[in-house]
């Protein structure tokens, strides 16, 4: 046979997106032998065997590179073969073992083949796992990664196992998890009680489901509650029991038949959906599915996901149809992980326990995505992703960042990569303190990194500040759009100095106000505010951000001054006179009503003028159901706005606002309101961008801040800018909104940080 | 923002102005170690337990539905000896007046702090008057300092708190920082919200029948309940856990408050008083507030938990468990 032999880099985005694990996968598809290992460009790979097989492997190594990755070079070089069986995934020398810890990872399909052959020792046996698959970061309690450092330590191996461990031919030849029926965990099946209920655990959970039954199911990362999409009845009754909520649930479907059977979902959709991280993936609904309205009202798109884990094989194909499989918890509180925690807090909402005695170490939540402009942008990044690292330019120091409140992560850095953690939740929570704390205590050792420094907010008052206040490091507060700025610039590996467009909820500015719609000029090292939206009151603060007809009524007070009730339209909730004059005077005199430019209020605002919502049941619920109208509108026309001189550009949305507000009154849809208010604040931020290009002569704009969560605000606001001569870049890596701060937190402490000269001897 | 100078932030009571007072005022002042900041001084003179405080006030308006500013003087100071099972003796009052001051306007204030003083049995014994020029102060600014004395053999005291201990006040909190509030800012309220300025040394002197019994006192003001639980909890290293449900807050003042967005937790108050008192006399605690006429509205709002970090949280409506933390600045300026 004619052996070849090539040397393959890749640069680009290619370590901490599964690159590694692909070209292994893709190695073994086409038989070749040889290596890869990650390097300081990128990746690195010698590949040797048959030349069709190899030309193969380059194509599909471009081809169908994991969705996350972005290849920016790619070089092959002929070399000498060299013999030689196997493919190894090296190590890079300057990793340290901690930096291997990988994340959870989707059962594989060996694996899936012998748990469903009845011959098979491992026959329907839910903790099936090998090499190539099976639970890394949510069981590991420290390292080095061995079996005695994860929750399976309380499990000895059978002598079965244990000969497939020591088999180096074996699959599971150093698999920690290895277990089987006689040796390793077991299901077991309780009711709100904590009685165990009889048969077997899995049957019964099955039954209970086709009968309408809530169940709390123990995954990977915590606890889920399972219910039938298609039982209307039984939807609504766990709607009911986590209280107060609309936010949308998740689903659990067997395969892309079936989510091609309940929304339209694209060839890359696909990818994303079956790629080993298993995350939840946002698609459009389609018309006329059988599932549930409750599980996602007023809302145009589901959240499915398929299943990761053996467990979840198991219970989908069990099941009619697909699964509610949203996270267990009551609203706001993190997900329930640990048994006792969990049949305390879901024994309320749960009918059943389906469990488990292997224990989740690591709270990880399931990672929330969907697709904007043709790439994926994370909604939260969790499960299956940590702990994968950003490469970091420069970054020398040992950095530790807590990131803002809600949708609170941190990140550690070590080696010149940038390690963000999992998801640990709203942190006005006390019990998301505590998991702040122990994640920084578990992620730092198993990198091995003793912090140097801790980086935070600006914002006195979140429980990040106060905990890094309470640390004995050296601190850096970083501004909170400063932070989003250097979190897209990071994962884009941008250096230099680009224009930020920060559109966000709320973050603390360098002038008390609450920022959130700004055009920021740097890079990590520091930075320039150069626009903004205008300030306008945020009545009543934090209830303000509840209740969104607040901010219509200031932004009619910026319109109309005190003649503002006369012009409110009739969605709004009817004051009485008592109420307009508080609101009023609060507006007048800024009464408990701080100062805002952000982007999310306006939304907010508008959401209320065209009658979309009043007040909300979770973050973010307005603008997200403004965008649900907008995608059903086709206004190709916008509404006017002023934007104020240097140095610093005001946007002033008031003319858009007064004929908004006519518009209104003169019945138009609001669908189409909604598209054309989309499409203002695209062409404001362009309008800025060009102003401050004039003036800078950069153009280069990063996309950051939650507002960019919006799909519809993202592709118009890009596609203007790229239009408009600019280079535009967006997160794919890390969410857009606060779960990605604290990457930007570090990057930017990474560059500032010097620690004192050593003391002259 | 610049770290160098003070801000507003520093007079609020919460984060900010312990840190002012910890890093600078106690530093540069204080000879004898402190231990705990209570709301006044124990000191012994001449085989005399005496509490000695001071106060200074600064509140705008000077006069607001209810009361004024002079009241508000006397029994703020009254109060802070109180706080202490102190029985309040003699006060001193030093009057900074602003040129241009009106003398009725004074009359009217000094009537009324003549008024609180009979009413709490203390006696002004001593005083001073200043006047600045007109833009160098605003109106009329009052300190008053108080001297009581101490029968009881009681340990009293911020750090006294146990687990299991019970958390009682003695009625409706945030009337006075919302009564202040809609008189400086105009706020056209149909719903009577007076101030709650009262001297509370007489519910004291009741209370101190509990003996052993009662572990802490102190008057939610500046900061308001939230600030003053989360001073008791660090102080005593305890945690609290509040019953949102039980807290007792006029409908008015509810209204107001969430039409302000405002948490009437971290409104001041200034005839209130917290009590935390060993689980077995609780009810007994209720009682006598309830039978005294600044009580009638006494509730048990908490309890403390295990000893840890100062942890304050508060059960909420819904059933979850929310941590209420200390501002680091002000949720209203000025208000006491
Ligand atoms: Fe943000
Ligand atoms: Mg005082
Ligand atoms: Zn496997
Ligand atoms: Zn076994």
């Amino acid at each position: 046979m004619n052996r070849k032999r090539a040397s393959i880099e890749i640069e680009g985005i290619v370590q901490g997106v599964g690159f590694r694990p692909f070209v292994y996968r893709l190695a073994g598809r086409f038989g070749l032998s040889g290596w890869v290992r990650n390097t300081g460009r990128g990746v690195q790979i010698e590949a040797e065997g048959g030349g069709e097989e190899l030309d193969a492997f380059c194509q599909a190594l471009k081809n169908e590179a994991p969705p996350l990755a972005v290849i920016s070079a790619f070089r092959v070089v002929p070399a000498i073969p060299q013999g030689g069986t196997g493919f190894t995934i090296e190590q890079s020398a300057k990793v340290k073992s901690g930096g291997q810890v990988s994340p959870d990872c989707e059962v594989c399909d060996d694996c899936l083949a012998e748990m469903s052959d009845p011959a098979n020792r491992r026959y329907r046996y839910p903790f099936i796992n090998c090499t190539n698959c099976g639970p890394r970061y949510s069981i590991i309690t420290g390292i080095p990664y061995d079996r005695p450092a994860t929750t399976m330590a309380s499990f000895p191996m059978c002598p079965e196992c244990l000969a497939e461990y020591h088999d180096p031919m074996n699959r599971r030849f150093h698999a920690q998890p290895n277990a089987c029926p006689v040796c390793g965990p077991q299901l077991s099946l309780c009711d709100a009680a904590g009685t165990p209920v009889a048969g077997d655990p899995l049957d019964e959970t099955l039954a209970a489901l086709a009968a309408g039954k809530i169940v709390a199911v123990k995954g990977v990362g915590g606890y889920h509650l399972a219910v039938d999409a298609l039982n209307e009845e039984a939807v609504a009754r766990l709607r009911q029991r986590k209280k107060r909520d609309e936010k949308p649930f998740a689903l659990l479907a067997t395969d892309l038949d079936a989510v091609r059977r309940l929304v339209h979902c694209s060839e890359l959709e696909g990818r994303l959906l079956t790629g080993v991280e298993r995350p939840i993936v946002l698609m459009r609904k389609l018309e006329g599915n059988p599932v549930s309205p409750q599980v996602a009202p007023r809302n145009g798109w589901f959240g499915i996901m398929l299943p990761g884990n053996p467990l979840q094989h198991l219970l989908i194909q069990g099941c009619a149809g697909p699964l509610v499989m949203t996270s267990g918890n009551l609203s706001d509180e993190p997900i329930a992980h640990l048994d006792q925690d969990a049949l305390e807090r879901l024994a309320s909402i749960a009918d059943l326990f389906l469990t488990h005695n292997r224990e989740i170490h690591t709270r990880t939540d399931d990672s929330v995505l969907r697709l904007s402009l043709g790439e994926p942008l994370f909604f939260r990044r969790s499960r299956g992703y940590v702990p994968r690292s950003v490469m970091l330019q420069q970054a020398e120091a040992n950095v530790l960042a807590v990131g803002a409140e809600l949708k609170g992560t941190i990140c550690l850095t070590r080696d010149g990569r940038g390690y963000l953690s999992q998801h640990i939740g709203d942190l006005k929570n006390a019990s998301t303190l505590q998991s702040l704390e122990e994640t920084v205590a578990h992620l730092g050792r198993l990198l091995e990194v003793t912090p140097e420094v801790v980086v935070h907010d600006l914002h006195p008052d979140y429980l990040s500040t106060g905990f890094a206040e309470k640390l004995d490091l050296p601190r850096l507060g970083v501004q909170h759009h400063h932070a989003h700025l250097a979190s897209c610039m990071a994962e884009n590996h941008l250096e230099g100095e680009l224009i930020g467009v920060i559109l966000d909820g709320t973050g603390y500015g360098e002038d008390g106000a609450i920022w959130g719609g700004e055009f920021l000029l740097g890079g990590y090292e520091s930075f320039e505010r150069r626009g903004h939206f205008k300030y306008l009151r945020l009545p009543g603060g934090d209830a303000a951000v509840k209740e969104p007809f607040r901010m219509a009524l200031s932004t009619l007070y910026d319109c109309f001054g005190a003649g503002l009730f006369q012009k409110m339209p009739a969605h709004l909730p009817e004051l009485s006179a008592m109420e307009r004059s508080l609101f009023l005077k609060m507006l007048e005199r800024g009464i408990n009503s701080p100062l805002t430019s952000s982007c999310g209020r306006l939304f907010d605002a508008v959401a209320a003028l065209v009658g979309v919502r009043n007040r909300i049941s979770y973050e973010g619920q307005a603008a997200i159901e403004l965008e649900a109208q907008a995608e059903g509108g086709r206004a190709v026309w916008s509404y006017p706005f002023l934007v104020s001189d240097a140095p610093c550009h005001q946007v002033d949305f008031a003319p858009m606002i007064a004929a908004l507000v006519a518009d209104v009154a003169a019945g138009l849809d609001r669908s189409e309101l909604a598209r054309a208010f989309h499409r203002t604040v695209a062409e404001a931020v362009v309008e800025v961008c060009s102003r401050i290009r004039r003036e800078s002569c950069r153009d280069r704009v990063v996309l950051s801040g939650g507002v960019f969560q919006n799909r519809l605000l993202t592709e118009e606001t890009a596609t203007l800018l790229n239009q408009a001569g600019f280079t535009t870049y967006c997160h794919r890596l890390v969410p857009p909104n606060d779960g990605g701060i604290a990457l930007g937190q570090a990057a930017i402490a990474a560059r500032r940080w010097r620690p004192d000269p050593p003391e002259a001897a | 923002m610049n770290n160098d100078l003070i801000l507003l932030g520093h007079g609020s009571g919460g984060k900010l102005s312990h840190q002012l007072l910890d890093d600078l005022i106690i530093a540069k002042l204080s000879r004898t170690p402190v231990r705990g900041q209570n709301d006044a001084a124990l000191v012994e003179l001449a085989g005399a337990k005496l509490a000695f405080t001071t106060d200074s006030y600064v509140v705008d308006p000077i006069f607001f539905p209810g009361g004024n500013i002079g009241d508000l003087a006397v029994n703020g100071t009254v109060n802070d000896l109180a706080m202490m099972g102190a029985c309040p003796r003699f006060l001193s009052v030093g009057l900074i007046l602003e040129e241009g001051f009106s003398k009725a306007e004074l009359a009217a204030i000094l009537d009324s702090m003549a008024a609180a003083a009979e009413s709490a049995g203390v006696s002004i014994v001593t005083g001073d008057t200043k006047v600045v020029p007109k833009g160098k102060g605003d109106r009329i600014f009052i300190n008053t300092s108080g001297i009581g004395v101490i029968e009881h053999t009681l340990t009293i005291d911020g750090a006294s708190a146990q687990p299991g201990d019970q958390v009682l006040v003695n009625g409706s909190i945030g009337d006075h920082g919302i009564a202040v509030l809609s008189a400086r800012e105009g706020l056209e309220i149909d719903s009577g919200i007076v101030t709650d300025s009262a001297a509370l040394n007489g519910l004291v002197q009741e209370l101190l029948a509990l003996g052993e019994s009662l572990h802490v006192l102190r008057d939610p003001t500046r900061g308001g309940v939230a600030t003053t639980l989360k001073e008791i909890a660090a102080q005593s290293e305890v945690n609290i856990v509040l019953d949102e449900e039980s807290l007792p807050i006029n409908l008015g003042v509810k209204g107001v408050c969430s039409i302000l967005g405002l948490d009437p937790l971290y409104v001041a108050n200034e005839g209130k008083l917290l009590a935390i008192v060993a689980p077995e006399r609780a009810g007994e605690a209720l009682e006598i507030m309830r039978r005294h006429p600044l009580g009638k509205d006494a509730a048990v709002i908490g309890e403390v938990t295990g000893t840890a970090d100062g942890r304050v949280q508060m059960r909420t409506s819904v059933g979850g468990l929310r941590g209420v933390e200390m501002l680091a600045g002000e949720q209203l300026p000025r208000i006491c």
